[in-house]
């Protein structure tokens, strides 16, 4: 009998049914594209603020206390480099398949045309296959996607070219396709300038060649001065910072999450561990704004959530009692027949439940939808689906439901029959 | 000897500054027929409210079957309606989207068990087999007004209580609703009945008259029961 009432009720009052339907669907369905976007979104972001260069450095312990003691950077800080076969070691950490690219930097002086230059070598890009088997395609070119190139940029196998800092371009009168002669340690070589690059910072007087030709030209083959890594991190949390203080602070446990966690700390950590000699410290500016505007985009998606479920809630609220009260004079008879309230309660709760599982499942689906269109619009890639959604949004959709039929309830318990069945 | 079966003593029903009924008093026993009658405001509807559980006396006792109702809370009250009282209304109250068996079943299904042929024996009683799988707009006045009265019959009440049941019929669904009532009298039901109607106030065994929430008048029928009753068959049939 219970069902049988509730499918009446159904079809009789479909138009209202639809209308809370229609609600459900409209809060869920921008509730589950929001925490779809929320959940996958941080890689996404990251990847879009990877164009901002590398978020971690890594340097001879040596040199990177020089640096932060006294600020200093470059070749004559100290002659301690880091070996050029361990830099493939990057892709081997725990957290390899965040690191998204590097280059190695050889950095030293040169004499070009009378004056003292700085020079740089690089992997322009590189392409390899790692011992896992995975194909690596990295390098500076990825690092600098906002530099702008007059003419080329070098391949890897080019070490008979460079590209010049626009300045120290203009300063030359050098352009895309001169030749110019570099002096370092007693011997001299030609190079063909392939381009000419704004990088809008330190670089645009430096020279840019080719790792094997830096080092030929520095006569220290087979050294870095430094690696620069892009990595996707997660943003941090007390845990990242007590650990990027101190790792041995942590418990047995906190270490665990600390480590299998992709802080920007735990994969400093891990890339200490497989490069020898090196001090990974993560680019605080970038790491920082990529933490800062992954939180501020979750707050927002989390916002936006919680105001579709609030407004959900207020337009079931206004219904469920609109209806309750046209329907009053038969619940007040129900209740004159014998009816509890919690049984009259669960009567229309179910009626409501029932109607809004339907809306809410059509509202999952048309999340989803929203959530690829989202992540085609602003990611141009698909958003992962997260089937923990499924179960948030169950429970978004209970607390709605529940919490927009509180006025309904309310009025239901105080409704005495007398009152509607005799006008008194 | 008879049982007693609802006793009001010095009963009062106050709301702010009107005294909606003073000081009653009154005992019915198992199987009588009371009609209360009265003019508006009389007090009529709270008395069978209160008499049906659905509302309690400022002061006094309501002792329905043993039990003083006047002291229960909200959810004894409804069990003892829904265990005890069988109810009919002016209106009829049926659920307008469940048909005439279906109504008759909800009333089984907060009492019990829903049982569909128990339900369509109901209404055969009342002479609407036909009539079972109707929805309430199909039906005429009359039969709602006997699918409400199967409604109140089927859970086989103590008392049945009419609250003006034949003010909304025609004086052949008037006639048909009495006849009901007399066979139900004669099955030992105890019908308690507020009307305006003096044809239908004159069928039952005993009258009480409420004027301004007092008892003025408690007339004994008994003697002219049978016969007003025969008269009222004849002129429906006339």
């Amino acid at each position: 009998m219970f069902w049988r009432m509730i499918t009446k009720t159904l079809i009789r009052q479909r138009g209202k049914m639809l209308m809370i339907a229609f609600t459900v669907v409209l809060g869920v369905s921008l509730s589950t594209a929001m925490m779809n976007v929320m959940l996958g979104v941080g890689d996404k972001v990251n990847r879009e603020l990877k164009v901002y260069g590398a978020n971690i450095t890594v340097r001879h312990k040596d040199a990177a206390l020089m640096s932060d003691l006294y600020g200093l950077e470059g070749q004559g800080v100290n002659d301690k480099f880091l070996h050029e076969e361990d830099v493939l070691k990057l892709k081997s950490i725990f957290w390899g398949f965040n690191i998204l690219d590097f280059a190695p930097i050889l950095e030293g002086k040169a004499d070009f045309d009378g004056s003292e230059v700085a020079v740089m070598g690089t992997w322009p890009e590189k392409h390899t296959t790692l011992p896992t088997g995975e194909e690596l395609h990295t390098g500076l070119k990825n690092l600098r996607t906002w530099w702008e190139i007059s003419g080329e940029w070098m391949n890897e196998d080019e070490d008979d070219s460079v590209m010049l800092g626009h300045l120290l371009a203009s300063q030359k009168n050098i352009h895309a396709g001169d030749t110019i002669t570099l002096k370092a340690g007693g011997q001299s070589q030609k190079f063909t300038v392939k381009g000419i690059f704004n990088d809008g910072g330190n670089s645009d007087s430096k020279i840019l060649m080719t790792l094997p030709a830096a080092q030929r030209l520095l006569n220290l083959s087979g050294r870095v001065s430094a690696i620069e890594v892009s990595a996707l991190t997660t943003p941090d949390n007390d845990l990242a910072r007590k650990a990027a203080q101190d790792p041995h602070s942590l418990s047995p446990d906190e270490y665990e999450t600390w480590y299998c966690t992709a802080y920007v700390s735990a994969i400093c950590h891990q890339i200490q561990e497989v490069i020898r000699d090196g001090v990974a410290k993560p680019v605080r500016q970038v790491a920082e704004s990529e933490g800062t505007i992954l939180n501020k985009t979750t707050l927002l998606m989390i916002l936006i959530t919680i105001l579709s479920s609030i407004g959900s809630a207020l337009a079931i609220s206004n219904l469920i009692t609109a209806s309750v009260i046209e329907r009053s004079q038969e619940l007040g008879l129900l209740k004159a027949l014998g009816a509890h309230n919690w049984q009259i309660v669960l009567l229309v709760l179910a009626e409501v439940m029932i109607t809004g599982l339907a809306g809410g499942v059509v509202g999952y689906f048309m999340g989803i939808g929203f959530a690829q269109i989202i992540g085609q619009t602003v990611f141009g890639s698909y958003i992962e689906i997260a089937r923990m959604v499924i179960l948030i949004v169950a429970v978004i959709l209970f607390l709605v439901t529940v919490v927009g039929s509180i006025p309904a309830i309310r009025y239901l318990m105080a409704l005495k029959p007398t009152e509607v069945l005799h006008g008194k | 000897m008879t049982k007693k079966i609802l006793e009001l003593q010095g009963v009062s029903k106050i709301y702010g500054n009107l005294k909606a009924l003073a000081d009653i008093n009154l005992s019915v026993n198992a199987g009588d027929w009371l009609s209360i009658m009265g003019p508006s405001g009389s007090g009529k509807t709270t008395m069978i409210n209160i008499i049906g559980c659905m509302d309690t006396p400022s002061t006094g006792s309501v002792i329905l079957d043993g039990t003083d109702i006047s002291t229960e809370n909200a959810a004894n009250l409804t069990r003892i309606r829904r265990d005890k009282i069988g109810l009919i209304f002016q209106q009829f109250h049926l659920i307008s989207y469940l048909t005439a068996v279906e109504n008759v079943m909800v009333a089984q299904y907060y009492h019990s068990m829903p049982d569909e042929e128990e339900a369509l024996e109901a209404l055969a009683k009342v002479g609407l087999s036909e009539r079972a799988h109707h929805l309430p707009a199909q039906l005429s006045g009359g039969e709602q007004q006997r699918v409400c009265i199967a409604r109140a019959l089927i859970n086989s009440p103590q008392i049945l209580l009419g609250d003006e049941p034949t003010g909304n019929l025609d004086e052949e669904n008037e006639g048909i609703v009495v006849d009901i009532f007399r066979r139900l009298h004669d099955e030992g039901v105890t019908i308690i009945v507020v009307t305006h109607d003096p044809e239908v106030g004159d069928v039952a065994q005993r009258k009480i008259i409420l004027e301004h929430g007092r008892v003025v008048d408690d007339i004994d029928q008994s003697a002219t029961f049978g016969e007003a009753l025969m008269l009222k068959g004849r002129r429906q049939a006339s």
